[in-house]
């Protein structure tokens, strides 16, 4: 359960446009038509070496297993962190580190 | 016959149809937004006015299901420190709520392009706003038929 996913090219040439592809496996039950109370996530950001590169806030329209692809100019290191955090304020990470050459 | 059409409107689904958008706002049925779509729009407009265009959207004109729709949004843009796309905002015009989505980009990114997916409630148009770091708006919409509305949970 809320495992995320993140696909990165393993090497790039600095400057180098690379394919970020997130999923996290999530329900996001937006509680207004189900029976189910509300289980939302508030927010994606992903930083590359400590700087933010991109984010989301989710809102009602936004689907089961929030799936975003985007592009980065790769810097070096090419560090990569993802978060995604709950609206109750729990939160969950992954990493992943592009070679830049 | 009903069958055949059946067949063909699905094999259109299949493959993410260009949505023409062009043509403006009111041909995709935003002229009468509902009043919470207005609202949000015009929280995230703060006072501008959107021009129309610039705006590319990759979405299917038929959706088999509303709860997974995908879509691309392409902005042009040159995505330099100081001429880019900042935010991207969807919203849906028949969903019980209007948010969709809200992107926030910086000029990290070679484009301004983003896939995701959306819940679409019933078959309605959706707004697209980007917001550009000179302050200007730009505005698109397009229309998405739904077989089956995607608002379960």
């Amino acid at each position: 359960m809320f495992t995320p996913r993140v696909r990165l090219p393993r090497t790039a040439t600095a400057g180098e446009e690379i394919e970020v592809r997130t999923l996290i496996n999530h329900p996001m039950i937006t509680g207004v038509s189900g029976p189910d109370p509300r289980d939302m996530l508030a927010r994606f950001e992903a930083t590359m070496n400590g700087e933010t590169v991109f984010a989301c806030d989710f809102a009602n329209g936004s689907a089961a297993n929030p799936t975003i692809i985007f592009y980065v100019r790769a810097a070096a290191p090419g560090a990569f962190t993802f978060t995604w955090t709950h609206e109750d304020g729990r939160q969950f990470q992954t990493e992943g580190t592009v070679d830049i050459s | 016959m009903q069958r055949r059409h059946f067949l063909a409107s699905t094999a259109g689904a299949a493959c993410l149809a260009l949505v023409p958008f062009a043509a403006g706002a009111e041909q995709a049925g935003i002229d009468a937004l509902p009043d919470d779509v207005a609202e949000a729009r015009a929280a995230i407009l703060d006072g501008r006015v959107p021009q129309e265009g610039g705006i590319e959207i990759d979405a299917p004109s038929l959706a088999e299901n509303g709860a997974q729709v995908p879509v691309t949004l392409r902005v042009d843009s040159p995505m330099t420190a100081a001429d880019h796309v900042i935010a991207i905002h969807i919203l849906a015009t028949r969903n019980p709520a209007p948010g969709i989505g809200h992107f926030h980009l910086t000029p990290h990114l070679t484009r301004a392009e983003v896939f995701t997916r959306l819940r679409l409630a019933e078959e309605q148009s959706f707004l697209v706003l980007a917001e550009l770091s000179d302050g200007r708006v730009r505005q698109a919409a397009a229309r998405v038929m739904v077989t089956q509305g995607g608002c379960r949970t």
